[in-house]
């Protein structure tokens, strides 16, 4: 790829229009795109979406954060903006109010994207599943990549299940390229 | 003047849990919040009928994850005030080292976000790093970080062993000079002062008339603390509510902060005091039958439990009040003429519950 850039390098202005203009802008994308894809399995960032949790599974996962299980250290930080996020954790059950709530985020995520469900109610329902206004698991809304048991799932299980998505992540990142 | 609205949350980098708000503002200063809740909800209080009432203990206690053991040990309460049910002294005084150590994580945990809401990483980071050490005794003694499900009806499952109560005090003693540590950047640090200190006011008249509880009524100078009813071992203890009378956000992370020192306290003496006895829960037999209303304090205020039993292993009602509920209406009432950059602030210093409130 670095080649086609170097060689290709314009010595005067191309037209626009001309193929030769097309082929050094798509290198260039392309080199980008690779700078991108490395940055993003390097550095992944977390977008955190409670779901109708009991908070039980929401602090373990903020726990992860801080200096004890000290998610940073894998380049992980948590975002608020879901169009920067890579890898969304949802903890808790769905419910009818947000369920649209849920699918939106995911939406608006990047491609490729991975989901991590976090605790036993994320995953089925837990102990909610037969309320009334509970849905049920996360995969009832939207593709689920990763489950992490527990209720709640301890910081250790968390940070095993993120590692788990950035392995997915590498896989669908890579699916993605040979589909191109 | 033309107004914008503004939506705030329902996933909001500041709170972990969704609550929405959508404020009305004029040039910087709110006019208007009105909140949209439901998203947690999830319709906890139905399940009543499909668990009986010894499971139930186990719901109950996912309300909420930050006060669990408070939440089942209410619940425990009124089944036993319902059957007649004395429970061993001992049990009492288990409870109550719990449910205070539950106080001072969930304390600690809101100060991590308090600071954070105003930009202070590495204060956030500080107090969750202290966190960590309720959270071991939590693990070691009852066998689960956040839902220790150590109530049962009729006492409670565990003992806490002498050599764990050792490690536990000295683990309190690190905990007590931590936080010492800490004391003088929450009272006198510029930032925090400048962030907190005069910012959503409640009037003692105010907070009073719209129903304020635990700390936020405290914080205003109201002497209201549902632990001098005297549930579990709280008459044997020596102690006394704490209150500030400033008002605003300051005074509320005051209260906050002594009631933590004051809960490293409590346990201390509940350790003293206990009795050595062997007996930690009584047997119980009979179906739960008629109807009672108890009260414990949580660290965010007064929580109510109504409850009706007919006399079948299903009870009939289990109506829970949380104190987050209560507090809504001051928060509402504060962020009318704030500046927006206060919301967090104003928000968090109510230690908003969302999954308690909507259950
Ligand atoms: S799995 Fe357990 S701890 Fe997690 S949200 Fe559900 S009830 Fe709470």
């Amino acid at each position: 790829m670095d080649e086609t850039v170097k060689n290709t390098k314009p010595q005067k202005r191309l037209k626009p229009s001309s193929d030769a203009f097309k082929q050094v802008r798509e290198a260039k994308i392309g080199l980008i795109r690779k700078l991108i894809a490395k940055a993003r399995i390097k550095s992944p960032w977390l977008l955190h979406f409670d779901c109708g949790s009991c908070n039980g599974c929401d602090i373990e996962t903020l726990a992860c954060l801080t200096p004890v299980y000290d998610i940073e250290r894998f380049g992980i930080i948590n975002v608020g903006n879901p169009k920067h996020a890579d890898i969304l954790l949802v903890t808790g059950t769905v419910n009818h109010r947000n369920k649209k709530v849920l699918k939106k985020l995911y939406d608006q995520m990047p491609d490729p994207k991975v989901v991590v469900a976090i605790g036993a109610c994320a995953l089925s329902g837990g102990i909610f599943r037969e309320c009334d206004n509970v849905v049920g698991g996360v995969d009832r809304v939207i593709p689920v990549d990763v489950f992490v048991p527990g209720c709640p799932g301890k910081p250790e299980a968390i940070i095993d299940g993120v590692i788990l998505g950035l392995q997915k992540f590498v896989q669908k990142q890579k699916g993605a390229k040979d589909g191109d | 003047m033309v107004s914008t609205v503004i939506p705030f949350g329902p996933q909001h980098p500041v709170l972990p849990e969704p609550v929405h708000f959508k404020l009305k503002i004029e040039d910087e200063k709110v006019v208007d919040a009105i909140p949209a809740v439901g998203f947690v909800h999830r319709g906890l209080e139905c399940l009543v009928a499909k668990k009986d009432f010894v499971q139930m203990t186990q719901v109950v206690e996912r309300v909420c994850g930050i006060c669990s053991a408070m939440h089942g040990m209410c619940y425990c309460m009124g089944i036993e005030e319902m059957m007649g049910i004395e429970i061993p002294k001992k049990a009492a005084f288990l409870r109550t080292v719990w449910t205070e150590l539950h106080r001072i994580h969930s304390h600690l945990l809101w100060f991590g976000l308090y600071a954070d809401a105003f930009g202070f990483e590495s204060l956030f980071m500080q107090f969750w790093k202290i966190r960590e050490k309720i959270m071991d005794i939590n693990e070691a003694t009852a066998g689960s970080r956040v839902i220790i499900s150590v109530n049962v009806i009729g006492g409670v499952k565990r003992d806490i062993s002498p050599e764990h109560r050792q490690w536990i005090l000295s683990t309190l003693d690190e905990v007590e000079e931590a936080l010492r540590d800490l004391e003088k950047v929450v009272y006198e640090d510029y930032t925090i002062r400048k962030r907190t200190v005069g910012i959503g006011v409640l009037s003692k008249e105010k907070a009073y008339e719209l129903g304020a509880s635990g700390p936020m009524a405290r914080g205003s100078g109201i002497d209201i603390d549902a632990r001098s009813l005297g549930y579990a071992a709280f008459p044997d203890l020596d102690w006394e509510p704490i209150v500030e009378y400033g008002g605003d956000c300051f005074a509320r992370a005051k209260v906050r902060f002594r009631e933590m020192l004051q809960s490293i306290g409590l346990v201390r003496q509940a350790f003293q005091k206990m009795p050595r006895d062997e007996e930690i829960a009584v047997k119980v037999t009979g179906r739960p039958e008629g109807e009672v209303i108890t009260r414990v304090e949580q660290p965010r205020g007064e929580c109510l439990y109504y409850l009706k039993g007919n006399g079948s292993k299903n009870l009939d009602r289990c109506r829970i009040r949380t104190p987050s509920f209560a507090n809504f209406p001051p928060i509402m009432s504060m962020l009318i003429g704030c500046r927006l950059a206060d919301v967090p602030v104003i928000i968090l210093s109510m230690d908003p519950c969302i999954s308690c409130t909507e259950r």
